[in-house]
């Protein structure tokens, strides 16, 4: 049964580290993976830079701050918590601005924070 | 509790409120401190201070007819609106009003893309959609269109273009104002309003041709305050089959003026896209501490000097990217012409070429271009530029964009350079310099724009960058230049440097405010322009 539920999270693109989560809390961090995908991974998705530089801005920028400390891209990290997430989606931090509700509402920045949280130790 | 609009008291503040819930629905007119807290302008000098200019509320239509309530209501009760389409315009003001109290009408809601058509080449699109929407529609319907994308791909088209807002590819293209055609407005009013051959009831061409029949009046609705625009068209350009970019380097300070002029030969002719100019003399500072030390010496390095240094190192003064889109063939053909031409008239001049691509490209391959936006990808890579990084440890927390139109010539890039370094020297700011270059997105003239920093944390930083704005403000106009777009603190004292014939510009603009917004309700100070019972408060 497991392995069919794995499957079917594959087949609908699902990030299976969460498959342990409750269905309703799947569907969030579904939602959430998307909603981060078209908001955040701009700047902190995966990819290389200005005129070629190795890593995005928000990849760059955290990788300067912590230094190895934390995986450089949000989404693997495991030590961040919904407060954490939404504090700076709607307070921002230096040159990245904070996000109205008219385009990131609150259940949407829950589900952000589930997505990003989904493998966080400490919840 | 609302900081409310200047004169407006607050039973018609929160009778209006109260319309505005009726029109968009509660959930829509955001109201608490919190919310509203998020309109405020991330990148304000003038942070935490009771200058900052604040929203009082917002309220977020999803409809054109949501709209007209919204308006009806402001005029029945004189609150003051000021629209944003998706509120990205960090660095020009985001999305705060220029009038403090404004109640801010969030459009990103309305985002709806109407119409694409790949053989006209055009798209009709709402106020709320960004580049990337437009984007993937375009790429999940396999449309044969490229949009020309500004840096940061999640501003909206209306709301960059109302800003002239500019691009990357060709110049048609770039300036995207320029390229709009036909505009829905609703008037202060509340009043519908098409332009151009929209007027026309039933009209096929409206994305076809710009001016109907009449005075073009699209122009107003840019930098203006004269109706909120709630739909717009824009040329799209068709996908090529190939880009091929090229770099010409030439070695003397004085040959910038030969150069910019065989490569404005090369735009105006139609043969290249956007030319980035650098300059490798001033990359090679971080290296070259003889090189830092020349340039810091009091009064500065002679062209002279400058010259004698990089040709012993072998480091050229300039450089430039030219970039070519069409047919292969023609692409090549073109970058050879330009070799041959440029090489015939400046000794020493080197050339290599750049990237080759072909379209349309595999997902691996447009995540492989390191320049997106040149072949019509949006992408937010520019946030490098002031992200903190190695290099950067200590970021600033934005930046006031000061950008100011100089000829497209190399006089005046050279004249610029000095005349603003001395500025930006005397205010102890690390932006612009002898080796600048300048930005190109504008196709007949140039931008000499720098980013003078901001803080949310240090009052002093903004202070200094206010200051070291307004002084080179006076600089550029004592030298026939201006700024093409301002941040919101800036905009009466940029309005106020085109001041020909006494200012008659800005008075034929108050007249027309007069005439239609007679209750100055809609993005009073935008463009320097305010309705009659606020003139008395302009900023400069």
């Amino acid at each position: 049964m497991k392995m069919r539920v794995l499957a079917l999270f594959a087949l609908m693109g699902i990030a299976t580290t969460g498959f342990a989560a409750a269905p309703g809390k799947a569907q969030q961090i579904a939602e959430g993976e998307k909603l981060y995908k078209y908001w955040c991974s701009g700047c902190h998705g995966p990819g290389i830079g200005q005129n070629g530089a190795p890593y995005l801005p928000g990849e760059t920028a955290l990788r300067a701050k912590y230094k190895g400390a934390v995986p450089g891209l949000l989404h693997e990290r495991t030590d961040l918590t919904p407060e954490f997430v939404k504090l700076f989606v709607r307070q921002g931090i230096t040159i990245m601005p904070f996000f109205r509700k008219t385009e990131i509402d609150d259940q949407q920045l829950d589900a952000i924070a589930a997505y990003l949280t989904r493998n966080s130790k400490t919840k | 509790m609302a900081t409310l609009p200047a004169g407006v008291s607050a039973a018609d503040f929160n009778a209006a409120i109260t319309k505005f819930k009726a029109a968009v629905g509660e959930k829509h007119v955001f109201t608490s401190d919190e919310d509203v807290a998020l309109y405020r302008d991330a990148y304000s000098p003038m942070w935490g201070t009771p200058q900052e200019l604040l929203a009082s509320a917002a309220v977020a239509p999803d409809t054109v007819e949501q709209v007209q309530a919204i308006v009806r209501a402001a005029n029945e009760h004189k609150i003051p609106l000021y629209p944003i389409s998706t509120g990205k315009n960090v660095g020009y003001g985001g999305s705060a009003p220029n009038l403090h109290g404004s109640v801010v009408l969030d459009l990103k809601r309305m985002n709806r893309i109407l119409e694409v058509d790949d053989r006209r080449g055009f798209a009709l699109v709402e106020p709320g959609v960004a580049y990337f929407d437009l984007y993937r529609h375009i790429q999940e319907k396999k449309l044969k269109v490229w949009i020309d994308c500004p840096d940061p791909g999640w501003g909206s088209l209306i709301g960059n273009s109302l800003d002239h807002g500019v691009g990357y590819t060709f110049g048609a293209f770039r300036d995207h104002f320029g390229s709009h055609c036909g505009m829905e407005v609703v008037l202060p009013n509340g009043e519908i309003m098409r332009t151009g051959m929209g007027a026309l009831p039933g009209a096929k061409s409206w994305q076809d041709y710009k001016y109907g029949f009449g005075p073009y009046v699209d122009g107003l609705f840019g930098q203006g305050n004269f109706g909120i625009v709630t739909k717009m068209g824009f040329w799209l350009m068709p996908e090529p089959e190939a880009y091929q970019s090229g770099y010409v380097s030439v070695p003397k300070r004085h040959d910038i003026i030969a150069l910019v002029d065989h490569v404005n030969y090369l735009e105006h002719i139609g043969l290249i896209g956007q030319p980035n100019y650098s300059s490798p003399l001033g990359r090679a500072q971080r290296n070259e501490p003889d090189l830092r030390a020349l340039v810091g010496k009091a009064g500065g390095p002679s062209d002279e000097e400058l010259d004698r240094f990089g040709a012993a190192k072998g480091i050229p003064s300039w450089e430039v990217e030219l970039q070519f889109y069409g047919p292969a063939k023609t692409v090549a053909a073109n970058w050879e012409y330009a070799r041959e031409r440029i090489g015939a008239s400046i000794p020493g001049s080197t050339f290599r070429d750049g990237h080759s691509y072909r379209f349309p490209m595999t997902d691996e391959q447009k995540a492989a271009v390191e320049h997106k936006v040149a072949v019509g990808i949006p992408a937010m890579s520019i946030f490098s530029i002031g992200a903190r990084s190695e290099l950067n440890p200590s970021p600033t927390d934005g930046h006031l964009w000061f950008a100011p139109i100089i000829p497209k010539t190399g006089e005046a890039i050279l004249e610029s350079q000095r005349a603003f370094a001395k500025v930006y020297q005397e205010f102890g700011l690390n932006v612009g310099g002898i080796f600048q270059t300048p930005a190109t997105w504008i196709y007949r003239a140039f931008v000499m724009i720098v980013g003078m920093p901001v803080s949310r944390s240090n009052k002093e930083i903004n202070a200094k960058s206010m200051a070291a704005f307004k002084r080179v403000v006076e600089v550029a106009a004592e030298h026939g230049w201006a700024e093409y777009r301002s941040p919101p603190a800036f905009a009466d004292l940029v309005a106020d440097s085109y001041s020909y014939n006494d200012h008659a510009l800005r008075r034929f603009n108050e007249q027309l405010k007069d005439a239609v917004d007679p209750n100055g309700i809609i993005a009073a100070g935008r463009g320097g322009i305010w309705p009659r019972h606020l003139r008395g408060g302009r900023k400069a």
